[in-house]
């Protein structure tokens, strides 16, 4: 007697259901596949500024395998016969053969080298604007300071993967930053030469180091990072994002869009907006053209040599830390060691320890979901700033030689000016932030306590002036705001709050007549007016009728936010 | 007066000369003494007349031979016109900083014996002389002087002070791929890969080589402007120096096949571009899609 499985009740009758019932019943999946699409993502444009670093990377390993195909890591030394003629005839290494091949004979080579190199430092640079994000709201905060460390861990890879991949086409330019790095190998005393040799395996440049960087640039920094990224991944669906504080919005709850299908929508198009500002540089702005540079050879050395913009910095410190020797217990530390080792050590180290410290501090244990506004944590917000200045002086020191050619200043006085902007524009800047914080965060409770500023004069019997303010919620007998403050933002104008007509809609351009909205504003005035007899000054309902504005203080459009407890 | 200027110069020159050498009338004394016997009346026609014509004649006849004098001025390497008027502008323009035997003066400008035409077709050239102002390092602007004076100038200080005279011929006639390799040993360090130039300390640079011309490099290569070594024959080879010429030039006119060229001058504007351009955009996407919650 055949078994044939009767259809039941709720049976899937589609093909694909078939299909997908076929799949569920021999691995059973259903449920975890519900769960993970039904997850909740809480909704904000800063929340994907991480995503850019992932779609960057994907864009690196795609385009980096095409590079492998035709990329000879080997210094083999060759007479060049190809197809550019001003190299003709010139010996250079195998592997700046290879790239010179892959820019002009290799179909399509160049495009995909320019993309890989324009990812590499985007990839580079979202990971340090998600970072910024991370540590302005305070989302590094118990429990998530394992994300943290992977972060950290992620940019520091990103920084020396990038230096491996800039070294590989064994150019004049990168030659000149492989010089360098070996000059600060040597400078650390003790071990400094026992390094170099290990890493060169003989005098500079030897015949070896392109290979070494060649395993590390494909095999073993890529696998670090992207088994580092899947653990940042899975800790982030594990612990639940954080969210901005908000109407409906606690510690235990998550508010936002589900998995499926809004937040993969997001997230798809933004892979391909991704991809797309990358396939737009790599085929329109030209980097790193390694043909004018010519082949390395250790006897030649270009004005203006600089590293990629994240090792700028490091390049940076050491253009302008003075040049002192130091001689302890008969070392000899040069001047070199602090600027390119001792001023990144000092920052990597303290970036990776921030929460440590700031739990240190303010004795703050607990578990945090809620994020926080920047200016209401002011001292984190202002040492942050200052690290930001401390950053840019050395950044923009690091060329110091184009902008004092490109901008007819001496270099002298470039060099001097970042020594002094070092230690003077931090605490500055520390200063600014500071009270920029203060007066936010006072403005907001004015707001609270005042209501809104209406524009409205209206004079007293009297003959005295007011002006009229609009409460944002219930008032005490004295007329001042009984709302508290919770860390959201405030409205500060009368149309976050309905006072005029809502917005038009539309990003790029209006999509909708104005006319229309105005018109429809005023029915829905009308509506409100008969059934209600009181009413505030504005004829707009309040905050709580009305609803919250987004973040970004324009009304949301669309659906209705999802919600989730947090586990 | 190997330049290709200098002949053209020369006839204009001349003729202005001619005419201030007529006015102290040469022909009249031996005319007005056969006639002195004659009456008042005749013998001041004929002295008219006589000055007419002597006038017509010496003014006809100079013209006809002046350009054939200066001409051969030229060829005999005599003081020539365009000597005497280079030491006119010499005196005007570039007496006070270079003294009056092109000894130099201290504390404002270096000796010119020895420099040559070269160096003068590379300073004035390039508009760095006259000098504005005594800076860090001459700016160049450009030239106050017309070619022919450049010529002339040219002309008094090779007369005077001796050195390197500029090449002739065709200053491109190289090899590409050796001159690139020369730029790179020797040039590069400071004009940069893709002669973009570059900071030196103190003020002082590297010029860009984008304006510069064939001959513009060829004397700074010769004469070593300003805090540029000199290259002389004995380091460079006539021959390596056109090879270098040759690729500086072919760089400048070769299109960027990447796309935007970003000014070539590396990861500085590549930095500049990530960030501007690229972050500004995504952080601009992200943003509007931020709204579309």
């Amino acid at each position: 007697m055949a078994t044939s499985t009767v259809p039941g009740p709720g049976a899937p009758a589609t093909l694909v259901g078939k299909a997908a019932y076929e799949v569920d019943d021999r691995l059973i999946v259903a449920g975890p596949v519900r769960r993970t699409l039904n997850k909740v993502f809480p909704d904000h444009w800063s929340f994907l500024l991480g995503e850019i670093a992932l779609y960057s990377f994907i864009m690196l390993l795609l385009s980096g395998t095409y590079l492998t195909f035709f990329y000879d890591a080997s210094m083999k030394e060759i007479v060049y016969e190809g197809s550019y003629s001003a190299l003709r005839g010139i010996e250079m290494s195998a592997a700046y053969e290879s790239t010179l091949d892959i820019s002009f004979d290799v179909r399509g080579g160049l495009f995909i080298r320019q993309m890989h190199h324009w990812a590499a430092l985007l990839f580079v640079a979202s990971i340090v604007v998600h970072l910024l994000r991370i540590f302005f709201t305070g989302a590094y905060r118990r429990p998530r300071e394992t994300n943290w460390f992977i972060g950290v861990a992620l940019l520091v890879l990103a920084m020396l993967e990038g230096f491996a991949g800039y070294t590989l086409p064994d150019d004049l330019l990168s030659g000149t930053g492989l010089r360098i790095f070996s000059a600060v190998f040597l400078s650390i005393p003790v071990i400094g030469t026992w390094i170099y040799f290990t890493v060169f395996g003989g005098d500079f440049p030897g015949e070896l180091i392109i290979g070494r960087l060649y395993i590390l640039h494909v095999l073993i920094i890529p696998a670090v990072l992207l088994a580092l990224i899947a653990l940042h991944l899975l800790i982030l669906v594990k612990q639940k994002h954080t969210q901005f504080p908000g109407a409906g919005r606690t510690e235990h709850n998550v508010v936002g869009n589900r998995l499926f299908p809004t937040f993969a929508a997001k997230a798809t198009g933004l892979l391909f907006i991704v991809f797309g500002v990358l396939a737009a540089l790599g085929g329109l702005v030209q980097i790193n053209p390694i043909w004018q540079m010519g082949p390395y050879n250790p006897a030649q050395v270009s004005a203006g040599s600089q590293p990629d913009w994240y090792i700028g910095f490091v390049d940076g410190g050491s253009r302008i830390f003075p040049p002192w020797e130091i001689d302890l217990w008969g070392y000899h530390i040069p001047p070199v060691l602090w600027g390119a080792l001792g001023i990144p050590g000092i920052m990597f180290t303290l970036l990776m320890l921030y929460p440590i410290i700031e739990r240190k501090l303010t004795g703050d244990t607990a578990s945090h979901h809620l994020l926080q506004r920047p200016r209401d944590v002011p001292v984190r917000t202002s040492l942050g700033a200052m690290a930001i200045t401390a950053y840019l002086v050395l950044f923009i020191s690091g060329g110091n030689d184009v902008i004092a050619e490109r901008f007819d200043i001496s270099l002298n006085a470039m060099t001097w000016a970042g020594r002094i902007g070092f230690l003077v524009l931090p605490p500055i800047a520390y200063w600014a932030t500071y009270r920029l914080c203060l007066g936010l965060e006072q403005h907001d409770r004015e707001v609270l306590e005042h209501g809104i500023e209406t524009g409205v004069i209206r004079r007293l019997p009297s003959g005295e002036f007011i002006e009229v303010h609009q409460p944002l919620g219930p008032v005490d007998e004295h007329g001042h705001g009984m709302l508290a403050y919770g860390g959201a933002s405030v409205p500060k104008k009368m149309n976050q709050v309905g006072g005029a007509r809502r917005a038009i809609r539309g990003f790029f351009k209006p999509i909708e007549e104005p006319a229309a909205v105005q018109l429809e504003a005023e029915q829905e005035a009308r509506g409100l007016e008969s059934e209600q007899s009181h009413r505030q000054l504005t004829g707009s309902g309040r905050p709580s009728e009305g609803g919250r504005p987004s973040e970004g203080g324009r009304p949301s459009e669309g659906g209705k936010p999802q919600q989730e407890p947090r586990a | 007066m190997s330049t290709p200027n200098a002949s053209s110069v020369a006839p204009a020159e001349g003729r202005r000369r001619g005419l201030r050498r007529l006015r102290p009338e040469a022909g009249t004394p031996a005319a007005a003494a056969r006639d002195r016997r004659r009456s008042k009346r005749s013998r001041r026609l004929a002295n008219v007349a006589g000055l007419m014509a002597a006038l017509v004649l010496t003014g006809v006849g100079y013209s006809a031979l002046a350009p054939g004098a200066s001409a051969a001025d030229d060829s005999t390497g005599n003081p020539s016109n365009a000597v005497e008027a280079g030491r006119e502008l010499y005196v005007r323009s570039c007496i006070t900083c270079h003294g009056s035997n092109l000894e130099g003066v201290t504390d404002r400008g270096p000796s010119l014996i020895g420099a040559g035409e070269a160096a003068v077709y590379f300073q004035v050239h390039t508009g760095r002389m006259p000098l504005v102002r005594q800076e860090a390092q001459a700016a160049e602007r450009p030239p106050i002087f017309s070619e022919e004076e450049i010529d002339q100038l040219m002309a008094y200080v090779q007369e005077n002070g001796g050195g390197p005279t500029l090449p002739s011929g065709d200053l491109r006639d190289g090899d590409l791929a050796e001159g690139g390799e020369l730029f790179r040993l020797n040039c590069a360090q400071c004009h940069n890969f893709t002669g973009q130039g570059g900071a030196l300390s103190s003020g002082k640079r590297a010029p860009s080589l984008a304006e510069a011309n064939d001959l513009t490099i060829y004397a700074a290569m010769l004469h070593g402007p300003e805090n540029m070594p000199v290259f002389g024959d004995n380091q460079l080879s006539p021959d390596e120096k056109r090879s270098i010429i040759d690729y500086v030039q072919t760089m400048k006119t070769s299109a960027d096949p990447g796309g935007y060229g970003a000014g070539r001058v590396g990861p500085v504007a590549e930095g500049l571009v990530i960030w501007v351009a690229a972050v500004g955009a995504l952080l601009f996407g992200i943003f509007w899609m931020g709204t579309k919650a």
